[in-house]
């Protein structure tokens, strides 16, 4: 079991260089340089190596089924705004001004006697609440907010309405809109500050290089969640502004110093020697050479970041500290503040499809992080 | 090692003042003071509350504060509360600064404890249901949303349930006069826990000094591990507080639980994966070949190589965790520091913040510190002599 994992070791190596002794062996046989444009070359390389990756990531039971996961959210992103401009009535079901007022039909029970509270109510509560002329045994329709699940009626409301009369699954939706948002503003800020962070570190080394990797490590210091609660205090956070926040801590944190390190390893290529003998400038070099080989590691990360960002912003969410209209996190802040904190399964619509969805988005980013951190690191694969 | 450790003392230090001078700077920005707050008490005078804020220095140049607070600060003292006015911020934190270590700690050590240990065995035992079970479950605990999770957690086993209190930290109406201090219990409890540790620490290295075969030395340490345990619980059933003692243990169990759990599954899949790249090299094979027994190949060749990962993680894992006790003081109504900063950031009481954030960058660093030192130990090719 173990000796087949240290052969592993030298036989995959995730660069691009044989697909280049592929190139270099068709033009010496004769292909015509001139006759093919360098971005054709740049995109059969591309796909070649791509579709060598994508069979090595597709032998992940797991990554395929966090692709699954996320590809199941997207859906439910592009499905909302069709939705309201088609079937859904945006006077209900807007996501954040939307009402309607749920009718249910009410037992009448005994005091004490209620089991269900969802469809029973007492009987003196009733003759205060409604009309003192009813009688045990009489059913009466009462407006109801939070309303279970209707699948009749006039408006159907899939999992039921929150504490305000809003439609839950269309917050859901709007929900999945604005994780994904967040996480690819998140995501990018991330890839672009360490991928340059990284290389600039990495090529100049000497001062520069240790103030970077100075400041990393006082931003790999600071604790991510208290700093971004004492940011919420100091300015009014909206999606994008938490998204590039984030993507900058963790950019210039630890992503900053992993990437620094593969970027000094690209430094020390032949190629990188041609380029500068060739003429190529700092910035040339810097861009044009290191920063396309550091990004595939980068996504790696951009993966791992996604998660980060999602959790942290439902969590701050949760606390109410965000200045935005709608998201997962604000569901169940909602429901928080709205006293359904612990209310459990009675009212299970409240609490557990936008907590469910968070984690399950995080657990399908994560797990795609994971697969291709198989790609990547040869010794992690399963056989 | 001594001047290893003073070199990072000095980088600890000046790494700290950068800290705390972001901080600072960081909290003046926040829209208001104490003045402000007070505005919406219309009995309350300009002129009172222009002098308050004369008395508490609002008035000076920023600088000024600022060399103010920082001389303050390395004198021991962090300023005046503004939510809770008379109190000074030293004395609020200095009671919530042990609840929060005890949760913080205890949650981290059992999870780094359970999660190696598991961790260990899944990828020993490489390749079955179990792996794969144990794995989902781990990712599931490592990315599920922690302030949903600690309720569930919360609901079912303080509500539904009803094994655990719902929420805070003693059961007010038990200590109503019984003349105890339940700070002053609760530091006792620790410092007793602490001992017991201890003992246990030097009896498992007296035993690995003594004992030769490994089979015997696991079986010595489960025997003095359960010595310890019976000896910290006697001394406390014996003990006249003991009641209000099981009330905070009571208390504690399920916050304790649920920042470790989440602590756990990313613990187990850090082990997982550097045990499975120490299992790849050579000496195994070689330990292999020699003939070893699978239980010394395991604990001795290849856990203990396996352990470096881990210990690094720990660095990054601070900032999780320090997050993750917001969240849990929060739910759980754990009067800790997080719940402290929490409330501070809410009424914009700015000494209490500052403080409370300053504490945790002395903490974060210890602990950055204490790493240091237990990696020295573990990997002799960095050993400093």
């Amino acid at each position: 079991m173990a000796t087949k994992e240290t052969t592993h070791r030298s036989d995959t190596d995730p660069s691009h260089e044989d697909d280049g002794a592929v190139v270099f062996d068709e033009l010496v046989r004769g292909g015509d340089v001139r006759s093919e444009p360098l971005w054709r070359i740049r995109l059969r390389l591309f796909r070649r190596s791509f579709a060598k990756n994508w069979g090595l990531y597709r032998e992940s039971k797991m990554g395929i089924v966090g692709l699954v996961i996320i590809a199941f959210f997207g859906v439910m992103a592009v499905a909302h705004p069709i939705l309201l401009s088609t079937v859904w009535d945006p006077v209900v079901y807007d996501p954040v001004s939307g009402y309607d007022a749920v009718v249910n039909e009410f037992t009448i029970v005994e005091d004490g006697a209620v089991v269900d509270e969802l469809s029973e109510i007492e009987l003196t509560q009733a003759r205060f609440d409604l009309n003192p002329m009813v009688s045990v045994g009489d059913v009466v329709r009462i407006p109801v907010q939070p309303a279970p699940p209707s699948f009749e009626g006039e408006n159907v409301h899939v999992l039921g309405t929150d504490p305000q009369g809003r439609d839950i699954f269309s917050q859901l939706l709007y929900g999945a809109r604005a994780a994904f948002l967040l996480g690819f503003v998140a995501a990018f800020t991330t890839v672009f500050i360490a991928t340059t962070v990284g290389s600039v570190a990495a090529y100049y080394g000497g001062r520069i290089d240790g103030f970077l990797m100075r400041t990393a490590d006082l931003i790999l210091l600071m604790p991510l969640l208290p700093l971004l609660i004492v940011m919420s205090a100091v300015v009014q956070i909206n999606m994008v502004m938490l998204g590039i926040m984030i993507g900058v801590l963790l950019g210039f944190g630890g992503d900053a110093i992993v990437l620094k390190s593969q970027a000094l390893s690209i430094k020390v290529k032949a190629y990188i020697d041609a380029a500068r003998v060739a003429g190529g400038g700092d910035r040339h070099i810097i861009f044009r050479h290191i920063v396309p080989n550091v990004v595939p590691l980068s996504l790696l990360y951009m993966m791992f970041g996604v998660t980060t960002a999602i959790a942290l912003e439902a969590t701050l969410s949760f606390l109410g500290l965000l200045n935005i209209q709608m998201s997962w996190g604000i569901m169940i802040n909602k429901a928080s503040t709205e006293g359904y904190l612990l209310s459990g399964t009675s009212y299970w619509w409240l609490l557990f499809p936008a907590g469910l969805a968070v984690s399950f988005l995080a657990f399908g980013f994560f797990v795609v992080g994971r697969g291709m951190d198989e790609v990547i690191n040869p010794r992690l694969r399963a056989r | 090692m001594f001047r290893f450790l003073g070199r990072r003392l000095l980088q600890m230090g000046f790494l700290f003042i950068i800290f705390l001078t972001i901080v600072w700077f960081l909290l003046q920005l926040m829209p208001g003071d104490i003045t402000d707050t007070l505005i919406g008490d219309p009995s309350i005078p300009l002129s009172t509350r222009l002098e308050l804020g004369e008395r508490l220095g609002l008035n000076q140049p920023l600088y000024l504060q600022y060399w103010t607070y920082i001389t303050n600060f390395f004198k021991g003292e962090m300023g005046v509360s503004f939510s809770r006015y008379p109190q000074d911020v030293s004395t609020i934190l200095w009671e919530a600064i042990p609840r929060t270590l005890v949760l913080v700690l205890t949650a981290t050590l059992l999870a780094y404890w359970m999660g190696f240990k598991s961790g260990k065995l899944i990828a020993w035992g490489r390749g079955g249901k179990t792996e794969q079970g144990f794995i989902v479950g781990g990712i599931f605990l490592q990315t599920v949303f922690y302030p949903w999770f600690a309720i569930v957690m919360l609901w079912t086993f303080g509500f539904f349930f009803g094994w655990f209190p719902i929420g805070r930290f003693i059961d007010v109406g038990l200590w109503q006069g019984s003349g105890l201090d339940a700070t002053s219990v609760f530091v006792q409890l620790v410092f007793s826990s602490f001992i017991a540790v201890m003992v246990y620490a030097g009896a498992r290295w007296f035993i690995k000094r003594t004992a030769g075969r490994l089979i015997t030395q696991q079986r010595l340490e489960r025997v003095a591990a359960a010595i310890v345990l019976i000896g910290l619980v006697a001394y406390w059933y014996f003990n006249p507080a003991r009641t209000y003692v099981a009330d905070i243990v009571w208390h504690t169990v399920l916050p304790v639980l649920t920042l470790g759990l989440v602590t756990f599954g990313a613990v187990m899949l850090i082990t997982r994966t550097s045990m499975l790249e120490t299992l790849g090299e050579d000496y195994i094979l070689t330990a292999r070949a020699k003939g070893l027994p699978k239980q010394a190949i395991r604990d001795r060749h290849a856990a203990r190589n396996a352990l470096l990962p881990v210990v690094t993680s720990f660095i990054l894992a601070m900032g999780t965790v320090i997050g993750g006790a917001i969240i849990t003081e929060q739910i759980f109504s754990w009067p800790g520091m997080g719940l402290l900063f929490l409330q501070g950031i809410i009424v914009s009481d700015i000494p209490l913040v500052t403080g409370a954030l300053a504490i945790t960058g002395v903490l974060t660093l210890f602990a950055h510190l204490v790493v240091d030192v237990v990696y020295t130990f573990l990997d002799p090719r960095i050993r400093i002599s």
